[in-house]
C-alpha cells in the first residue's frame, strides 16, 4: 500500500515540479489550453454537431436516412 | 459555382495539410532525439546531453502546437461527411480507436517523463521513455495511415444492405493490406527524412552564424545518417508503392504520368509540361514538351521493361495487353457504371423485401449485391470520364515529390560524406561554405513541399473517390449548405494559420535564444 502511495506521490511531484520549472513550456501550455477551448468548446459545439444524430434517434433511423441519401438524395 | 462538396473537400485538404506540417517533424525529430540520448547514455558525455535537450525543446514546441490538430478531421467526418461516416464507420473506427487508446496515451504518458523526468527517474528509464514517446508517435501515425490505406484499397469487409454499412470481416486484412504496409513505411520514413532535414537546416544556420559549431556538427552527424537511411527507405518504399498503385489504383498511376494511351515498354516522363487543351475525349498530345526515359514506366510499375502500362483511355475502355502481347478486354468503365446502378437498384429491392419479410429474396439479393459491390460507386457517375482525377495536378505534384526526393538522397549523402571528411568543406572558400549552409536551410521548406506533394498525389490522384470505387465525394457528403461549410473553412484557415505562425515563431525564437548559450554543457 505504501509502495503504491509512494508511486503516485512521485508521479504527482513529477508533474508539479515539472510545471514549476518550465520556461517556454508555460507559453506552450497556454497555447494548448486556448487551442483545446477553441476546438472543443467553440468550434465543435457551435459548428460541428454529429449530423446524423441531429436527424435520427437510433441506428435504424440512421440506416434509413443514409439509404435514402444513397439511393435518392445524392445530387449535390 | 463552388458547391458544398468543393468546400468540404477544400476544408479537409486545408486541415489535413496544416496537420501534416506538425506531424512529420514530431515523427522524425522524436527518433533523432532518442538516438542522441542513446549516445549520451552510452558515453555519459555531457555535450550529447546538451545537444539532446536542445532538440528536445524544439520537439516539445512542435508537439504542443500540433497536438489535437488532427481531431478536427474527425469533427469534419461527423458533420460534413456523415454519409461516408455511417457507410464505413465500423471499419474506419477500429484503427482510429486503437490509435486513440494505445498509441496516443502511450505517447502522452511518456512525453511527461521525457520532459520532466531528467532528475526524477533513472537515466535508463528516461531513455526508455524517450524511445517510447517516439514509438508512440509512430504508432499513432500507423493506425491513421491504415485507415487512409483502406480508403484507397477497401478490403477485409462486407457490405450489409440492411444497415447500409460496410462491416469488417478481417481486421488483419485491413491492417496488413499491401496498400497499408507500403503507405505506413513510405510515409513514416519520409518523416524521418524531414526531421533530419530540419536538424541539418537548423545546424547549418548555427554554422552560418558561427554559434555552437561543435554542437551543430554533432547534430548533423546524427541527422545526416538518419536522413540518408530515411530517404533511401522512402525511395525503396516509393518504388513498392508504385507497384501497389499500379495494381489497385491504375487510374492514379496513369494520372501521375499524364498517360492517356499506354503501351508495352512504356517510357516514363522525367520532365514535362502538360498540354492544357488535352481532354480524355480528344486527340491532343498530352504534353507540350517532355523528356522521357524509354521503358521507365514499365519498369517502375511492373519491374518489367516490356510490360504493358495502361493509360487513362485504356482503363476507361477496359483494354490491356497480357505478357504474350495479346489484347485483353477487362470491365470497361461504361459497364462498371451500369453494374453500379444495378447494385443500387438491388439495394432498394433488398429494403422492400426486408419490409415484406421475404427472407429468401433478401438472402439472394444480399449475395448478388456483394458479388458486384466493387462497382457500387460507379453507379453514381454520369459518364466514364467522371472517374478521371485532375491529371495536371497529379502529374506535377508527383514530379515535384520525386524531384525533391531525388535531391534529398544526394543532399543527405553529401552531408554524410562531410561528417566523415569535413576537410572537403573546410578547404573550400567562405563563399562556397556559405552557399552550402544556405542550401541546407532552404532544404527544410523544400522537404515540407515534398511531403505535402506526396499527400496531394495520394489524395487527388484517387479522385473522384472518397472510398476507392465504392463512394464518390458527392455521395459521401452531408446535406448541408455550401455557405455553412464555407464559414467553418475560413474559421479553420484563421485558427490553423495562427497556430502555424506560433509554431514557427516560437521555434525560431528558441533556436535563436539557445544558440547564444553554451551548448557544450548541460545547463541543468
Amino acid at each position: 500500500m505504501s509502495d503504491r502511495h509512494g508511486f503516485w506521490h512521485k508521479v504527482w511531484h513529477l508533474y508539479v515540479d515539472g510545471f514549476r520549472s518550465m520556461t517556454v513550456g508555460r507559453t506552450l501550455w497556454l497555447i494548448i489550453a486556448i487551442k483545446l477551448i477553441v476546438f472543443f468548446a467553440i468550434i465543435k459545439v457551435l459548428f460541428f454537431p454529429d449530423f446524423l444524430a441531429t436527424r435520427c434517434d437510433n441506428d435504424q433511423a440512421k440506416a434509413d436516412y443514409v439509404r435514402h441519401e444513397l439511393l435518392d438524395g445524392h445530387d449535390r | 459555382m463552388i458547391t458544398m462538396v468543393d468546400w468540404a473537400r477544400a476544408q479537409f485538404a486545408l486541415t489535413a495539410i496544416y496537420h501534416w506540417l506538425f506531424v512529420p517533424l514530431t515523427l522524425g525529430l522524436g527518433v533523432i532525439i532518442a538516438i542522441m540520448e542513446t549516445i549520451y547514455y552510452r558515453t555519459r558525455d555531457e555535450r550529447w546531453l546538451a545537444t539532446t535537450k536542445f532538440w528536445m525543446t524544439l520537439f516539445g514546441v512542435n508537439f504542443a502546437i500540433g497536438v489535437a490538430t488532427g481531431i478536427i478531421l474527425e469533427f469534419e467526418f461527423g458533420t460534413n461527411w456523415s454519409n461516408y461516416s455511417w457507410f464505413v464507420g465500423d471499419i474506419f473506427g477500429a484503427p482510429l480507436a486503437v490509435e486513440g487508446i494505445l498509441a496516443f496515451f502511450m505517447e502522452s504518458t511518456f512525453i511527461a517523463v521525457m520532459f520532466f523526468g531528467w532528475k526524477k527517474v533513472s537515466p535508463r528509464f528516461h531513455l526508455l521513455s524517450t524511445w517510447l514517446t517516439a514509438l508512440g508517435a509512430s504508432l499513432s501515425a500507423l493506425w491513421i495511415l491504415v485507415a487512409n490505406a483502406w480508403m484507397q484499397y477497401p478490403t477485409g469487409c462486407e457490405f450489409n444492405a440492411a444497415t447500409m454499412r460496410n462491416e469488417m470481416t478481417d481486421f488483419w486484412a485491413v491492417a496488413l493490406s499491401p496498400m497499408a504496409v507500403t503507405k505506413v513505411l513510405h510515409t513514416v520514413t519520409s518523416a524521418w527524412a524531414l526531421g533530419a532535414a530540419f536538424v541539418i537546416g537548423v545546424s547549418a544556420w548555427l554554422l552560418l552564424k558561427g554559434r555552437n559549431v561543435e554542437h551543430a556538427w554533432r547534430s548533423i552527424k546524427v541527422g545526416a545518417w538518419f536522413g540518408l537511411v530515411g530517404i533511401i527507405v522512402t525511395s525503396i518504399t516509393g518504388d513498392t508503392s508504385a507497384v501497389t498503385v499500379t495494381k489497385y489504383q491504375p487510374m492514379k498511376l496513369a494520372a501521375m504520368e499524364g498517360l492517356y494511351r499506354g503501351s508495352t515498354g512504356q517510357s516514363i516522363v522525367a520532365f514535362g509540361i502538360m498540354n492544357p487543351d488535352k481532354e480524355v475525349d480528344n486527340d491532343e498530345d498530352p504534353f507540350l514538351f517532355d523528356i522521357s526515359l524509354p521503358y521507365g514506366l514499365s519498369l517502375l510499375a511492373h519491374h518489367d521493361p516490356n510490360a504493358f502500362v495502361a493509360g487513362i483511355n485504356d482503363i476507361i475502355d477496359g483494354r490491356s495487353i497480357d505478357s504474350n502481347g495479346d489484347t485483353v478486354n477487362n470491365v470497361s468503365y461504361a459497364e462498371r457504371i451500369e453494374r453500379g446502378k444495378a447494385v443500387r437498384a438491388m439495394i432498394a429491392r433488398h429494403n422492400e423485401a426486408t419490409q415484406a419479410g421475404d427472407s429468401a429474396l433478401v438472402d439472394s439479393l444480399s449475395r448478388a449485391i456483394n458479388a458486384d459491390f466493387k462497382y457500387f460507386g460507379y453507379g453514381y457517375l454520369d459518364k466514364p470520364e467522371d472517374a478521371v482525377p485532375n491529371v495536371p495536378l497529379t502529374f506535377y505534384t508527383f514530379h515535384i515529390m520525386v524531384t525533391i526526393g531525388g535531391y534529398l538522397v544526394l543532399f543527405m549523402a553529401l552531408w554524410v560524406l562531410l561528417t566523415w571528411k569535413p576537410r572537403l568543406l573546410s578547404e573550400r572558400g567562405p563563399l562556397l561554405k556559405r552557399l552550402w549552409y544556405l542550401l541546407a536551410i532552404i532544404t527544410v521548406p523544400l522537404t515540407y513541399i515534398c511531403s505535402a506533394a506526396g499527400w496531394i498525389v495520394a489524395e487527388v490522384g484517387r479522385q473522384p473517390w472518397t472510398i476507392q470505387d465504392l463512394m464518390p465525394n458527392h455521395v459521401a457528403v452531408s446535406d448541408l449548405s455550401a455557405s455553412y461549410v464555407q464559414t467553418t473553412f475560413w474559421i479553420f484557415a484563421v485558427v490553423f494559420t495562427a497556430l502555424l505562425i506560433a509554431d514557427v515563431g516560437i521555434i525560431m525564437s528558441q533556436i535563436s535564444r539557445k544558440s547564444l548559450t553554451d551548448l557544450e554543457k548541460s545547463n541543468d
